[in-house]
């Protein structure tokens, strides 16, 4: 067991083209330095170089804002799913 | 004030579900809803709009029809290319529906025009194709009140977001400013798939229409996902932050302006590739 994140598709080509990954870690900031492992040059996308979560990124834990929970401190166990949604202009 | 015998024919499937009926084809007939962009989402839209009556209908683009819009720009025809997609859009949508309003508007939405030209419409749909100009239109419908229906995609995917300003999470709630300038090469095109573009904009007009006429539940405080590819939806939950700078407890944005200085650029590697 592990984490389901779930990749943006702007970020896939990142994750040889998965839309979602199995990762670990007891919070979402050790969830994405697994991810970063697993995925070199992923993490710089989402967070900025203070580690800080892009303005234009967000991260949800089993669909909840983690900016309304405990930020990137926010826990995360076996089982959840995490996403993480990026604005998109397109149109 | 009935329907004519006419309209009781163009419209009489919807008229017929009870949601709808003669009141809800007339309340549409005397709504109005402005669209931004006549593009792949803006497209679907207003198709689906005018098609279902909704009387008044603003379109505002400034660029003209090109070869390589038609694969998703499903207004436009290849006779249109060189045309201003809002005058292509307005013959499109009239001969779809002769008895709605269609007004081409051939410029692009400003924080000089953005207040006046919001006060003319119920609803206000964002289908753009940049970051200034979302962010701008959704300060201006936070700051005068309006229904925004926010959508965006991108390669196989994208997001629907009904804003209800004070009710639900604005744009800047969930994503509280766009990327840097340099971060993304916005002017870039970074493809999408047409079909993509047709399931946002059609849940576009879905949510219009919902919130004309106050059906079921609108997506407010829910952002919506669509992957394409994997075929799926999904949803997560977003909600009014109260540190948002437009519409939180201490707003520092109380008029709007304007997000130009954020152009595009070419030529370096972008930390978001394809976001455009």
């Amino acid at each position: 067991m592990a984490v389901t994140v779930r990749i943006p598709t702007p970020l896939q080509r990142l994750t040889n083209g998965q839309g979602e990954v199995q990762c670990e870690g007891k919070t979402v900031t050790e969830l994405l330095a697994d991810l970063e492992r697993r995925h070199p040059g992923i993490k710089e996308r989402i967070c900025d170089q203070d580690g800080k979560l892009r303005r234009f990124v967000n991260v949800f834990v089993n669909e909840e804002d983690i900016r309304f929970l405990q930020g990137d401190q926010t826990a995360v166990k076996d089982g959840d799913d995490v996403s993480i949604i990026p604005a998109i202009a397109g149109g | 004030m009935g329907l004519s015998k006419e309209q009781v024919a163009r419209y009489s499937r919807q008229l017929i579900l009870p949601e709808i009926g003669v009141q809800g084809q007339q309340q549409l007939l005397a709504s109005s809803a402005l669209v931004i962009g006549a593009g792949g989402l803006g497209s679907p839209v207003a198709l689906y709009l005018a098609a279902a009556g909704v009387g008044t209908i603003g379109i505002i683009d400034a660029d003209a029809v090109s070869l390589s819009n038609l694969h998703r720009q499903v207004l436009h025809t290849t006779g249109a290319v060189g045309e201003p997609k809002s005058r292509s859009a307005k013959a499109r949508l009239e001969a779809l529906n002769p008895e709605i309003i269609v007004t081409p508007l051939q410029e692009r939405v400003t924080a000089a025009n953005a207040l006046a030209l919001f006060s003319n419409y119920d609803v206000i749909v964002d289908g753009s194709d940049n970051f200034p100009t979302r962010y701008l239109a959704n300060d201006a419908c936070v700051l005068s009140g309006k229904p925004l229906i926010h959508g965006g995609v991108v390669h196989f995917g994208g997001q629907v977001l009904t804003v209800v300003p004070r009710e639900g999470a604005c744009y800047r709630c969930v994503f509280p400013e766009p990327p840097e300038a340099g971060a993304v090469p916005n002017c870039q095109e970074a493809g999408v798939f047409g079909a993509a573009a047709g399931v946002i904009g059609t849940l576009m007009a879905n949510e219009v229409i919902k919130v004309l006429l106050a059906l079921g539940r609108p997506l407010v405080n829910r952002l919506l996902v669509f992957e394409g590819l994997a075929g799926h939806f999904r949803e997560v939950s977003v909600r009014r932050n109260p540190e948002c700078a437009v519409c939180g407890d201490n707003p520092t944005i109380r008029e709007v302006v304007s997000l130009e200085s954020i152009v595009c650029t070419t030529g370096q590697e972008a930390p978001w590739p394809g976001n455009k």
